[in-house]
């Protein structure tokens, strides 16, 4: 019931190698030019973090593997486009018309982008259901994971953490559920905790007992001990 | 025409990536779904603007001033605020503290998560399968493979940043460093030592 994108644990993928230094933040100009469409359309407001997030990780396993970072993002923006109706695949094969479009009028241009970049998007929200569980509380998260509103749906509960116990670390306020969100089906904000687990509970060969992972966990994700 | 588009119209565009992107541009443009200038300036913005010479130049005043770095490490979003440090992937802040019990160190297993205000866009290794995949199960020995190796009694504790809070470390200040100006301190922090793979440097080894 995983998708590939959850990979926290897994085994074979080897050495991890450090840039050397003064390395370029975009190691090829395609790279900065797939960033900034994908930054570009977001503004046009069609949809939200989740939604994209998503469109990333159903990409087929055998794409999202042999894809680099940034085709990943490609392929993603371009099923995207077609999925929220903003273009057909007939302006995918180049055979599409030239017209002006409907949503033209939401361009992100160019005055607009450090206004846009500053103010970010915040993912807070006031209400909610109440805090159930406080700092130093013993939790454990579900099993199974997986989107509990929709079958392979998003969900930012990994895998590997899934049946854990572990305990509340610290609030960080109330967010808006990815598992929702990510589906047109409402913000739903829970509150969101950070919850720390021994290495050990995690991982039947802990690489040292004394360590530990944290994550940011959304109420529903957990149940008390 | 790919026959295989029904779920991934991707399939639909160029399969090599830089005439990928810049077909898909064409085709926004012609629509007015996006301006090249706009694109222009978010690229200039991340390659010129925004990197980590900003968190360095907090976490060094963080080294300085005791009251600023208890105000960072309770409550960073009002203070990164008022920095200007705050934007895009750095709406809600955390600063963890390295200590000689504890080292921290970052990631984000389910995608690429990373402080953007404060530190740029995340390298190659950041976003790699690699440190995706081993980060959580054996932080030790990704540190092994940047050089880095903690002394005996050092826990490690791994960030896996799965929700819209993101996670920058303080780094402990290196030995010989009395006196030094914030300037001098923010030479010092280096992006990794943010993201915790690295440590400060030391400073023998800014000649």
């Amino acid at each position: 019931m995983s998708r590939v994108h959850d990979m926290g644990g897994r085994f074979g993928d080897g050495a991890v190698r450090p840039d050397p230094p003064k390395a370029p933040v975009f190691a090829a100009e395609w790279h900065a030019r797939a960033l900034a469409v994908t930054l570009a359309c977001g503004a046009l407001g069609q949809w939200n973090i989740d939604t994209s997030r998503h469109a990333r990780e159903k990409l087929s396993p055998l794409d999202y593997t042999r894809f680099s970072y940034y085709e990943i993002w490609l392929a993603a923006l371009a099923d995207l486009l077609v999925q929220k109706g903003v273009l057909s695949e007939d302006d995918l094969a180049g055979q599409g018309s030239d017209t002006p479009h409907p949503l033209a009028s939401k361009r992100l241009t160019a005055d607009m982008v450090p206004s846009v970049l500053a103010k970010g998007g915040p993912a807070d929200r006031d209400g909610g259901p109440e805090p159930v569980f406080a700092e130093g509380d013993a939790v454990r998260t579900r099993h199974p994971g997986g989107n509990r509103l929709v079958n392979g749906g998003h969900t930012r509960l990994p895998g590997y953490a899934t049946g854990a116990e572990g305990r509340i670390l610290r609030r960080h306020g109330t967010h808006v559920l990815p598992d929702s969100a990510a589906h047109g089906l409402g913000e739903a904000p829970e509150p969101l905790y950070a919850v720390i687990f021994a290495a050990g509970e995690l991982w039947s060969h802990p690489e040292n007992p004394e360590d530990e992972v944290v994550l940011d966990l959304w109420q529903s994700y957990l149940e008390p001990v | 025409m790919p026959h295989d588009h029904s779920d991934h119209p991707h399939a639909l565009l160029p399969p090599d990536p830089a005439l990928r992107v810049k077909a898909l541009e064409t085709i926004l443009t012609r629509k007015g779904l996006i301006d090249p200038a706009a694109l222009d300036e978010i690229i200039d913005t991340y390659q010129n603007k925004i990197g980590p010479q900003n968190g360095a130049r907090v976490l060094a005043r963080a080294w300085c001033d005791p009251a600023f770095k208890e105000a960072l490490l309770a409550d960073a979003d009002p203070v990164l605020a008022q920095l200007g440090y705050y934007g895009r992937q750095g709406e809600h802040m955390v600063v963890v503290e390295n200590t000689p019990q504890q080292h921290n160190m970052v990631v984000c297993t389910l995608c690429s998560c990373y402080p953007w205000p404060l530190l740029g866009i995340p390298p190659g290794w950041y976003k790699s399968d690699a440190y995706r995949a081993r980060a959580v199960r054996e932080p030790r020995a990704v540190l092994a493979d940047f050089g880095v190796s903690l002394p005996e009694g050092t826990r490690v504790r791994v960030w896996d940043s799965t929700a819209e809070v993101r996670y920058l470390v303080l780094p402990m200040r290196p030995d010989g460093t009395d006196g030094f100006s914030e300037d001098q301190l923010a030479e010092l922090v280096t992006r990794d030592s943010m993201v915790g793979t690295g440590l400060a440097k030391t400073p023998e080894g800014t000649t």
